[in-house]
């Protein structure tokens, strides 16, 4: 798939492929491309060149039966602000020929299930950031799609709200829905993801399975800060001894004064804590950190993504306040 | 070649052509699914103007001021001139303020669709399986009723200063219904504006220079004997000319209604069919 904008490139040859009943993750920074992957595939935007099948419809050549089938929750929210949420879930349901006894429970249910309902009757330009986004996710899912396109869709919303709206895609996949799903949150790819491509600057730079992913990059690791600091090489020697998988990728960070271990499994996780609390170890400190999206950038690429200096706005006060 | 596939197995190029053929029934709406976009598209519409009730003030002051303004500034004067009084004036101009109406709100959808063009919901409703002309004729739908709220004022306002309709009931819905007619095929046009330029500010800057030339290069507001042969031209060709002078035959009894009244469809029904598509295309393919 390929789109350009004048002399950008957003999509500069992009192929992808999404089994039935799987979430797509696609990961990627700030310009990326991913908004414009989105919008091509849901009929907003005509590409330049290549092709796509969707739910088994041509993108190109038969965008009024993909419409059927898919949802979208865009970047930016696609809700009606003057209208209600209650008025805003009832019209969509009315234009997706629900009858209006079915579109009216329809839209109480929605609002419901996004903890919406106090909201209901408040136009959607008093709402809150996360309350629209909620509503939009609300919007899209109202037709119980085949496809579900949600282009971040969890970007400025707090933890609780994230793990509901979490909570809410992995229901729809439940269901049997197929979701692509692009996200700059090593994290949310890591939840909701089966599959993971990533692209920067409109190509793919890597793609698989999380977890073959999560082997190139590193997944998640335990962080561990001794009190006492003098005790930092103690602990890796007792950690790396322990006899757990992953142990040998222990490692002692001294400007930190951390102790990192790859974590494998719960199991792992939770004998390894054990096993400092027997060893008599006082902890300062415990954390589980994933790779940010600069550090899956670096281990693919080599370098940093590519307007990293750019965007040091609300994206990095996110990851470093994630 | 660069593909994106989700879900579907590849098939054959003339298995797929097989496919489109197969499933062109289903992708039709039909008339009845529709008419219940287009309702529910309206309701839209109609709780927007419910949540900004500021919205409507333009469609109910616009008749009241320009009646007064009209007849009481320039009514004795050119009513001398056409041999009467301001009573006279009132009887000419009314007809002409009728058939201007709906040129303002015809205006006012032009700056309101762009700016509902710069909200997200309209990639929503370009992403769902509805025909793509609802969103417009659910909105032309809305406005036709303001312009009839707005009609119905000025009639109201007329009638308080005087008015005399010299014909009957059945004369002033035709007429009514003429200026509507003609106000909706504009309403088209400033859709395809609404949709064409960056900004409303743009929409308004075309929309005056479009409607200044087009309301006093008529006969709208004076009779057009006096003025130069070459305005006169312009004057006779002008639509709203056609649609005044309908009016006027229609409610003062006097002059000839059906060339006027033909004339004036013959515009409407042109404006409609050229432009309606250009505004359908335009909202389609608008980025
Ligand atoms: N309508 C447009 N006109 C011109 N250029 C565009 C347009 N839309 C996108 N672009 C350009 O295409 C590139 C990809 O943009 P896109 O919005 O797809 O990125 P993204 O991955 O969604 O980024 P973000 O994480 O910031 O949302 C950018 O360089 C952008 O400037
Ligand atoms: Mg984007």
């Amino acid at each position: 798939m390929v789109k350009h904008y004048g002399t950008t490139k957003a999509l500069d040859g992009v192929d992808l492929d999404v089994k039935e009943g799987t979430v797509l993750g696609v990961l990627g920074p700030n310009g990326a491309g991913k908004t414009t992957l989105v919008r091509c595939l849901s009929t907003l935007v005509e590409p330049d060149s290549g092709s796509a099948r969707v739910a088994g419809f041509d993108v190109r050549r038969q965008p009024r039966q993909l419409r059927r089938a898919i949802g979208l929750t865009g970047q930016y929210a696609s809700v009606d602000e003057k209208l209600s949420g209650w008025e805003n879930l009832y019209m969509i349901g009315r234009l997706l020929d629900l009858p209006r006894r079915a579109a009216r429970k329809r839209a109480d249910d929605m609002l419901e299930r996004f903890s919406l309902t106090e909201a209901a009757k408040r136009p959607a330009a008093q709402y809150s950031g996360g309350m629209r986004r909620r509503l939009d996710l609300a919007a899209s899912m109202i037709g119980n799609p085949q496809v579900l396109y949600l282009d971040e869709p969890t970007t400025g919303l707090d933890p609780r709200t994230r793990n509901e709206v979490w909570e809410e895609v992995r229901r729809m996949v439940g269901d049997g829905a197929t979701v692509l799903l692009t996200t700059q949150y090593m994290e949310e790819a890591e939840q909701l993801a089966n599959e993971l491509t990533v692209i920067d600057r409109g190509q793919v730079i890597a793609g698989g399975q999380v977890a073959d992913l999560k082997a190139k990059v590193g997944g998640r690791t335990l962080q561990i800060r001794p009190a006492d600091p003098e005790q930092l090489h103690r602990m890796v020697g007792a950690v790396a001894q322990a006899g757990l998988e992953g142990v040998a990728g222990a490692r002692a960070d001294e400007a930190e004064g951390l102790v990192s271990v790859p974590i494998v499994s719960d199991e792992q996780l939770t004998a390894l804590v054990g096993l400092l609390s027997q060893r008599g170890f006082t902890i300062s400190s415990i954390d589980t950190h994933l790779p940010s999206l600069d550090e899956v950038f670096l281990a693919i690429t080599g370098r940093k993504t590519s307007d990293a200096e750019q965007d040091q706005d609300e994206t990095k006060l996110e990851e470093v306040a994630a | 070649m660069s593909a994106a596939t989700m879900t579907a197995p590849d098939k054959a190029p003339d298995q797929q052509r097989g496919q489109v053929a197969g499933t062109s029934d289903d992708v039709r709406i039909g008339l009845r699914g529709n008419l219940r976009h287009i309702g529910a598209l309206a309701r839209r519409n109609v709780m927007q103007i419910k949540q900004d009730p500021g919205s409507m003030i333009d469609a109910m002051l616009m008749p009241i001021i320009f009646t007064l303004l009209f007849v009481y500034v320039f009514g004795g004067a050119v009513g001398g001139s056409l041999g009467g009084n301001r009573d006279v004036y009132t009887n000419y101009v009314i007809p002409g303020l009728l058939a201007m109406g709906g040129l303002n709100i015809a205006m006012s959808v032009g700056t309101g669709i762009n700016d509902d063009f710069s909200k997200g919901v309209m990639d929503r409703f370009r992403t769902m399986p509805i025909a793509r002309s609802s969103v417009l004729v659910a909105k032309l739908i809305v406005e036709g009723g303001r312009m009839l709220v707005s009609s119905t004022i000025l009639l109201l306002v007329a009638f308080i200063i005087g008015f005399d309709l010299k014909t009957g009931p059945l004369e002033l819905l035709a007429a009514a219904g003429l200026a509507l007619a003609f106000g909706t095929s504009l309403t088209w046009i400033f859709m395809l504006l609404g949709l064409s330029m960056k900004t409303p500010q743009a929409v308004q800057g075309i929309g005056f220079l479009i409607l200044m030339p087009l309301q006093f290069g008529s006969s709208v507001f004076a009779p057009t004997g006096t003025m130069p042969g070459w305005l006169q031209a312009f004057t006779d060709y002008n639509p709203l000319s056609n649609l005044a002078d309908a009016v006027r035959a229609l409610l003062n009894g006097e002059g000839a209604v059906a060339d006027p009244v033909l004339a004036t469809l013959a515009w409407s029904v042109g404006i409609t069919v050229v432009i309606a598509p250009l505004a359908v295309r335009k909202f389609r393919t608008k980025v």
